[in-house]
């Protein structure tokens, strides 16, 4: 497999160079939600862009695909500059994006039928996708009628169909639950391995890092914030591939390691104002429950991991997608209440009495953890308690947030300030009059 | 059942003050052209012998018939009205700054008060023929369907799903074939059912329009309208009771031919995953489901129109989409200054208007003080409505096999013209010599008061099987039950229903707050009949005024108080 992809590389389907994408914000700088990607498909390949959300993956797709013109940058596909929807590309969607007043063969039918193609053609080549995909039967079912899985093979169906050059899935597995995203993906690959497939290559995003190491030849791992393809690497083994080789583990849980490696390895050069590591006022914070967060230490501290676990490991035990784990390992690091390292999860001092705490124990350690580490959560109290009226407006913390980020992150930065806050009783929030206030917390102060 | 937001909710973002207020004085400016056109071309028209209204019933099957022509050919008209305004209100951001607002206040306008100016215009384009007045009738049922329809079409362009336009794009549609593939079809169930309610509402109308009386002139066109406004004048009961009748069948048959088959048909439209438990099909979609040779031609029509909708019109989306947009301001600056030119000019000749024709401070605070009567009305009236269908829908909505009966009468019972039911109360109100400033009143409601039922039923029918348990559980009972469990959770429904009601209502007072019977004459004291007064006696100015007044009011109505409470209801009252 190796071999064929070195010869035919020589001219690549899909280039992108120094991409970067930003939303334009007219209070500050732009916003970078990608910046300098270089990208480069060539023939005969399945590569996966893996990273957390928010990470550009999907942003990046879309400028794959035409649907996005990027701020800067080149896109060429086969050596022309892409300008608009590319021709020779076609998308599976994360949300499958069928059209529930179309039947399954209608659907499917439903790019030749804009390209112009004749009664005839379009039958024939929609019945062999149909029955390629293992949807025969279903011609005339609506979406409605189909489970997920089956879905997302109408999907997969109405891409190939074009025939296209090459084939964009934006999580395409991501909403089906695990048997039948096994399902689909083990299919999928049976089908790219005896060469059935009219394609020639596979770009597809994900946060699954075993779907990605399983169904992959090359991965790009993404960074957030911006979004940079932060390492690349190959996965040498043959398919089938087997979940359970040592190999296919081992590498498994250095791209954890990798992924928890944060932005401190990466040199931050796009604006002086934000540095690199330290956490200030405007650190986007991930919404993550205090729930979950108080589950996660208690199930650290307790029997088996006795205060340290393999991130790997801990994500299966837990049912936990990686990019479900990780806000919750950065949110303890965060709260000085964990450490990520190399893969591994290990509670501190401060997090292990947190789990031995009672619950006014526990509220008062957060209480300490949010003034010490979370500077917006620290600002917020420190404004209530300087008002006589110890009253303060969401809308300036939340406009002051949007000077930094993009207005999705500020929310989700706010919410979470607002959740936690609330938790360890620093104050309270009116929903309402979206306003802070120090009402019934006199006690805490 | 599709429970529908009333247009003037459904706008997420409050529109900009400053723009309601533009739209406002452009559409008056407008009607202000109108009126100091229409005296100088109205011309004495000789009712022609085509224009001869009988009342003996047998003509009433094709009395009938004109009628049902005339709403179907303005319902066509709304339809093209629907498919361009929308569109373009949805794809160009300057034009739905303008275009929005103003669908907005057309809607709040009461309509009824137009008639005497459309009627004058039209007949002024074909003077001395009957064509005239059939437009003129056509385009006042048009004013009482278009409105909704294009906010509905329009509210579903804006909220067409995202992934879904990606696909199109990504597959490379082309503008018409998207617009056949996923415009139109995911608009379809909303479309469908304002189709219906504009219906419903043309009904309304046809009375009023097809006999139109201009000073000292009436002009009646063949109709059930006019047939009926014959029989009130002639004291004729038993025609009037045949007119009834008529109608009725009239309903019941485009009913089960047409919009049954319609709301099943286009159940498949809706944009969901779960395969919901949906009613039997109507008998007719059943028998065109069902009959070889019917399905056959159906197919066949379904085939051409699919043909239609893949014709490679238009031009893909060739451009992928910037984020980064570099604001066109010296277009903007052009566009906001040519709106702002024609705001002025809309200003001026409203001032021209009123100064030219006398209207003064006075009639315009009698206009106000009867407006605040006619107000004082429709609160009483809705409060009223309220407290008899709330916890009827609500008992209704509780138990589903009644829900799915009730819910068809009630929609029925919405499109049945309540005017036609007027004789009844004036006879009642002559006879017993009742004060006709209070026993007219309720004739403003007859036909609007169904609207709250059937959105309370839909409310309490949608109303969470856990919660109702997790009531019982705790013995939740009595009062507490209606003010902490039932009424807030319908109430997004409630409000929805009420709107709608209080705006019919309005508009009903033109007609309800005057009622006649032969010589006898009732008249309250409110806008609506300062209004029909003006009408009859042919005094322009006055009537503008009174339609200025009234508009103020609705629309003040609904942004002062209708507005804030829907939000409410949405904020607060919805789980998720």
């Amino acid at each position: 497999m190796d071999a064929i992809t070195e010869t035919v590389a020589a001219t690549p389907l899909l280039e992108v160079r120094a991409c970067r994408q930003s939303y334009h914000k007219d209070s500050s700088a732009d916003l970078l939600v990608l910046d300098d990607v270089n990208v480069s498909i060539a023939n005969g390949e399945i590569v996966g862009l893996l990273g957390r959300s928010g990470s550009g993956k999907s942003t990046l797709l879309r400028i794959v695909a035409g649907l996005l013109t990027p701020t800067a940058g080149d896109v060429r596909w086969q050596g022309k500059p892409v300008s608009g929807p590319t021709q020779g590309v076609a998308m599976v969607f994360q949300s499958f994006a069928l059209f529930p007043w179309l039947t399954v063969q209608e659907n499917v039918e439903l790019g030749l039928e804009a390209l112009g193609t004749p009664r005839a053609e379009r039958d024939k080549r929609a019945e062999e996708a149909i029955d390629l995909i293992g949807l025969g039967g279903y011609e005339s079912a609506y979406p409605k009628e189909l489970s997920g899985g089956m879905r997302q093979r109408v999907g997969l169906a109405r891409a190939l169909v074009v025939h296209p050059d090459l084939l964009l899935m934006d999580e395409p597995f991501s909403a089906l639950d695990v048997l039948t995203a096994e399902t689909l993906r083990t299919d999928l690959i049976d089908l790219w391995m005896e060469g059935k497939l009219p394609i020639k290559s596979v770009l597809m995003v994900t946060h699954n890092i075993e779907e990605a190491v399983l169904m992959c030849d090359r991965i790009l791992v993404f960074s957030s914030n911006p979004g940079r393809v932060a390492s690349e690497l190959r996965v040498p083994f043959a398919h089938p591939r087997n979940r359970h080789d040592a190999a296919f583990r081992q590498l498994v849980d250095d791209i954890y390691a990798l992924m928890t490696r944060r932005a401190t390895v990466i040199p931050k050069a796009t604006t002086a104002a934000t540095p690199a590591v330290d956490v200030t006022f405007a650190t986007p914070l991930q919404p993550v429950s205090t729930n979950l967060l108080a589950g996660l230490i208690e199930t650290m501290a307790g029997h088996p991991y006795d205060g340290r676990a393999d991130l790997p490991a801990l994500a299966a035990a837990l049912q936990l997608e990686a990019d479900e784990l990780l806000p919750m390992g950065e949110a303890l690091q965060l709260l000085g209440f964990g450490v990520l390292e190399e893969g591994d999860l290990k509670l501190s001092e401060p997090g292990k009495e947190f789990a031995h705490a009672d619950t006014d124990g526990r509220k008062a350690l957060f209480a300490a953890a949010l003034r010490a580490h979370v500077p917006l959560v620290a600002a917020i109290r420190r404004t209530l308690d300087e008002r006589w009226n110890h009253r303060a407006s969401a809308v300036r913390f939340r406009d002051e947030l949007e000077d930094h980020m993009s207005p999705d992150y500020a929310e989700d930065t706010l919410r979470t300030a607002i959740a936690w806050g609330r938790y360890a009783e620093l104050y309270t929030y009116d929903e309402e009059a979206a306003q802070f206030s120090l009402e019934d917390i006199e006690a805490a102060a | 059942m599709s429970s529908t937001v009333h247009p003037a909710l459904a706008l997420g973002r409050r529109l900009p003050n400053a723009w309601d207020l533009a739209a406002l004085l452009c559409v008056f400016g407008l009607i202000m052209a109108f009126a100091q056109a229409a005296p100088g071309t109205f011309k004495p028209l000789d009712a022609p012998e085509a224009l001869a209204v009988d009342l003996s019933p047998t003509n009433l099957p094709e009395y009938a018939l004109r009628t049902t022509m005339r709403m179907f050919a303005a319902l066509a008209a709304s339809l093209l009205f629907t498919f361009t305004y929308a569109p373009f209100a949805a794809r160009s951001r300057r034009a739905g700054i303008v275009l929005i607002p103003l669908l907005d206040v057309l809607q709040s306008v009461p309509i009824l008060g137009f008639l005497s100016f459309t009627t004058v215009f039209f007949m002024s384009l074909f003077p001395g023929r009957v064509l005239g007045l059939e437009l003129a009738a056509i385009f006042a049922i048009f004013t009482s369907q278009a409105w909704n329809m294009a906010f509905s079409f329009y509210q579903s362009l804006v909220t067409t799903p995202s992934d879904l336009a990606e696909a199109t794009q990504s597959f490379h549609l082309t503008t018409w074939q998207r617009f056949w593939r996923l415009d139109v079809p995911f608009a379809m169930p909303g479309l469908v059912w304002n189709t219906m309610l504009s219906m419903s509402g043309g009904w309304f109308f046809v009375v009023a329009s097809e006999a139109i009386t201009l000073g000292d002139k009436t002009f009646t066109l063949p109709g059930i309208g006019s047939y009926v406004a014959l029989a009130l004048d002639k004291r004729d009961l038993g025609a009037v009771l045949w007119a009834i009748l008529a109608m009725l069948v009239v309903i019941l048959l485009y009913d089960q031919l047409l919009f049954r088959p319609l709301v099943a048909w286009s159940a498949k439209f809706r944009f969901e995953f779960t395969a919901s438990s949906t009613g039997e099909d109507p008998w007719v979609l059943k028998l065109l489901r069902r009959t070889h040779v019917l399905r056959t031609a159906g197919g066949a029509i379904g085939d051409v129109l699919s043909a239609v909708g893949t014709w490679r019109l238009g031009k893909p989306v060739r451009k992928s989409v910037q984020t980064v947009k570099a604001p066109n301001t010296f277009g903007d600056l052009v566009f906001y200054a040519v709106v702002a030119l024609a705001v002025a000019g809309a200003a001026w000749k409203v001032v021209e208007y009123i100064a030219a024709n006398n209207v003064g401070w006075a009639d315009l605070g009698e206009a106000v003080g009867l407006g605040c009567i006619t107000l004082l009305r429709v609160v009483v009236l809705i409060a009223l409505a309220s407290v008899v269908w709330v916890p009827i829908g609500v008992w209704i909505g509780l138990r589903p096999n009644w829900a799915r009966r009730i819910q068809v009468l009630a929609q029925f019972l919405a499109a049945f013209p309540a005017n036609l039911l007027f004789p009844i109360f004036v006879v009642v109100i002559v006879k017993f010599h009742l004060n006709a400033d209070v026993w007219l009143t309720p004739l403003m409601i007859l036909g609007t008061q169904w609207y709250i039922l059937f959105n309370v039923v839909a409310g309490a029918s949608a109303f969470p099987g856990d919660l109702q348990e997790a009531a019982k559980n705790f013995r939740i009972g009595g009062l507490l039950w209606w003010r902490k469990v039932m009424l807030p959770g319908i109430f997004p429904y409630f409000v929805t229903g009420a709107i709608t009601a209080s705006g019919g209502s309005w508009n009903a007072s033109i007609v309800s707050e005057v009622a006649s019977w032969g010589d006898d004459k009732l008249s309250a004291h409110g806008l609506g009949a300062y209004i029909a007064h003006a009408t009859d006696a042919g005094d322009f100015p006055r009537i503008v005024l009174g339609v200025v007044v009234m508009s103020a009011f609705v629309l003040g109505f609904n942004r002062a108080v209708w507005r804030p409470m829907y939000g409410y209801a949405t904020r607060r009252l919805t789980l998720s």
